[in-house]
């Protein structure tokens, strides 16, 4: 009698474009930490001998592997560096947002009333504009530094993690373990810190990934317009930037750059979709 | 029947006049609070005495709150102030751009529906096939290509490579196809994605499976039954979806150096003319929060199920 082997179940691991999401994040995340270990030059060597060099394949030699640009700056190295710094923006933004968003919606929750009549006015009101239209306002007129920039990019979807956060306090609520500790006498901050904010981190944690790669995508455009991250810091989108006004002689300085962002927010996007479909399967 | 509609828009209406009045005071406090523009524009070398005179011109002396109840006053009368660099009203500078700027986007989101709605039902009714997953993919593209990366690969593949459309400029009739290109994809992509659900849905109700089984033909249950109703949720999109070709519009102005708001949005910002920037703001919040009401006041009209729960509830 053959013997029956029960099925493991093998939902749970990635398909082969969630892998290759994975690896092209981990790639970007790794190339930032060690950016200054395995940038070939510095941002902001120029060698004017090889101006406008192309990248290899296409005429170019080993010294610069993606080519240079109208500096003889090398590609690359601004590239490894540009992302850094994309990385590093959005990283702090995203985390800004969703404990903004986060403090708004359990305060709304908590409150109830007028505070939250008020509160979700207000989500109603950003909701109803285009952020990029916000910030450009408010960066010209608070002017540019880059920790200002990042605090600025943290309002990016203030307003969906705060209603998110306060539907996800409104149904802890109505579950017994909430009450349960209000009950023996747990200050509310306990309440919302220690037992509604754990049982809330999964679905949070899924909403960042949402977040972020609009993030990159809004940071490399206002960057792009010239009023994001100023230079000497280069940034995805101040590289493009710089790379349309050589787009005939020197395509390469706007497609390195380009493929990079598509690429990433390409692959967070994939990635957020496993960890929703890992994480929290109600979501949707 | 009077009461249902007056329960039904009334509060709608009044969130909307709420919003506005909202952002108005909002910008106002922000530009005006946040910086000098004597400084901004006269330079940091000017003499105190210009900067005063400055000031003193444009009421920059007064208290914020005075110039708040006198900037509200002055817009219903139509006056939103001069734009500080030439003096002229800032609501005619920003309204000369309008026309180009709706040159732009008009087109563009007449694109996204003849695009995205037949793409988005055809991919539903052959789910799982290899056009739909080939469909599914490109729109993940279309959607996370920025617009100013995708309008740039326009060009270099259209202007530089092929020489077909010129890069830019709104002289020529050629000038508008790579801008309008542009920020059409990415509204097709989204709008693609959205139809595709909705019909999917739709296809799966007991009212499509009832049609077919008493013999309607596919092609008369997918144009009769199915497609109507499906349309009806990504009809409501287009308010959400006007933000983004807003905003899109911003930067593929700029990169097409098309003269329309958007160019005008960052120039203004640039040199801290707090007038346009407002007078632009204020567009946007008004057409946003005009096309999100009309939005939900045409489901109400599509759903009637909708307005009576509504009124009920409030």
């Amino acid at each position: 009698m053959p013997v029956m082997m029960p099925r493991l179940k093998t939902t749970s691991w990635m398909d082969l474009p969630t892998r290759a999401a994975a690896g092209w994040v981990l790639l970007m995340v790794v190339a930032a930490l060690v950016a200054a270990h395995i940038a070939p030059y510095d941002i902001t060597a120029i060698d004017l001998r090889h101006r406008l060099a192309p990248p290899v394949g296409f005429g170019g030699t080993m010294l610069h592997i993606l080519g240079t640009d109208d500096l003889g700056r090398d590609v690359a190295s601004r590239l490894i560096y540009s992302i850094r710094t994309s990385l590093l923006v959005a990283f702090g933004a995203t985390a800004i947002s969703v404990f903004v968003g986060t403090a708004i919606g359990f305060t709304a929750a908590y409150f109830g009333r007028l505070v939250e009549h008020v509160l979700l006015l207000m989500i109603d009101v950003q909701a109803s504009l285009p952020f990029l239209i916000v910030a450009l306002a408010m960066l010209a007129f608070l002017g540019n530094s880059l920790p200002l920039f990042v605090t600025l990019m943290g309002l990016y979807g203030w307003e969906r993690n705060a209603r998110l956060a306060r539907g996800l306090a409104i149904a802890a609520g109505a579950q017994g373990y909430a009450s349960a500790t209000r009950q023996l006498g747990a200050h509310p901050l306990r309440v919302y810190v220690r037992h509604i904010l754990p049982n809330s981190v999964a679905t949070l944690l899924v909403a960042a990934t949402v977040t972020f790669p609009e993030i990159v995508l809004v940071e490399s455009g206002l960057s792009f317009l010239g009023l994001g991250v100023q230079p000497p810091m280069s940034s995805l989108g101040v590289m493009v930037a710089a790379g349309r006004e050589y787009i005939t002689r020197a395509p390469w300085m706007l497609l390195a750059p380009s493929l990079v962002i598509v690429l990433t927010a390409v692959a967070v996007s994939v990635l957020g979709d496993w960890l929703r479909d890992q994480l929290d399967p109600t979501l949707k | 029947m009077t009461a249902t509609i007056i329960g039904f828009v009334g509060p709608k209406v009044l969130r909307a006049a709420l919003s506005i009045l909202v952002v108005v005071t909002l910008t106002f406090v922000v530009l005006r609070a946040s910086g000098d523009p004597a400084l901004q524009i006269l330079g940091p070398s000017a003499r105190a005495a210009d900067l005063e005179a400055f000031r003193r011109h444009w009421g920059l002396d007064q208290p914020l709150s005075l110039q708040y109840l006198r900037y509200i006053q002055a817009a219903f009368h139509g006056d939103f102030g001069n734009s500080m660099l030439g003096g002229k009203p800032a609501l005619d500078i920003v309204l000369e751009r309008v026309p180009l700027t709706l040159a732009l986007m008009i087109p563009s989101l007449i694109l996204t529906m003849l695009i995205g709605i037949p793409v988005g039902a055809y991919a539903a009714m052959h789910r799982d096939s290899w056009v739909d997953r080939s469909v599914m993919m490109l729109t993940v593209l279309g959607f996370t290509v920025p617009s100013f990366v995708l309008g740039l690969l326009l060009i270099l593949i259209f202007s530089v490579t092929l020489g077909l459309f010129p890069s830019g400029g709104a002289d020529r009739a050629a000038g508008f196809v790579l801008p309008v290109l542009t920020l059409g994809i990415g509204g097709a992509a989204i709008i693609a994605r959205f139809t595709r659900s909705a019909m999917i849905e739709v296809l799966s109700q007991l009212y499509v499976v009832a049609a077919s089984a008493k013999g309607v033909t596919w092609r008369q249950v997918v144009r009769q039954h199915a497609l109507p109703n499906a349309i009806i949720p990504v009809l409501t999109l287009f308010g959400l979806m006007l933000g983004g070709q807003v905003a899109g519009a911003v930067l593929v102005e700029n990169v097409f150096g098309w003269p329309g708001i958007g160019q005008l949005l960052v120039v203004s910002v640039a040199n801290r003319d707090h007038a346009v920037v407002q007078v632009i703001l204020l567009l946007v919040t008004l057409t946003m929060t005009s096309a999100n009401l009309l939005m939900d006041l045409l489901y109400g009209v599509f759903d009637p199920r909708l307005r009576a729960s509504s009124a009920g509830s409030h």
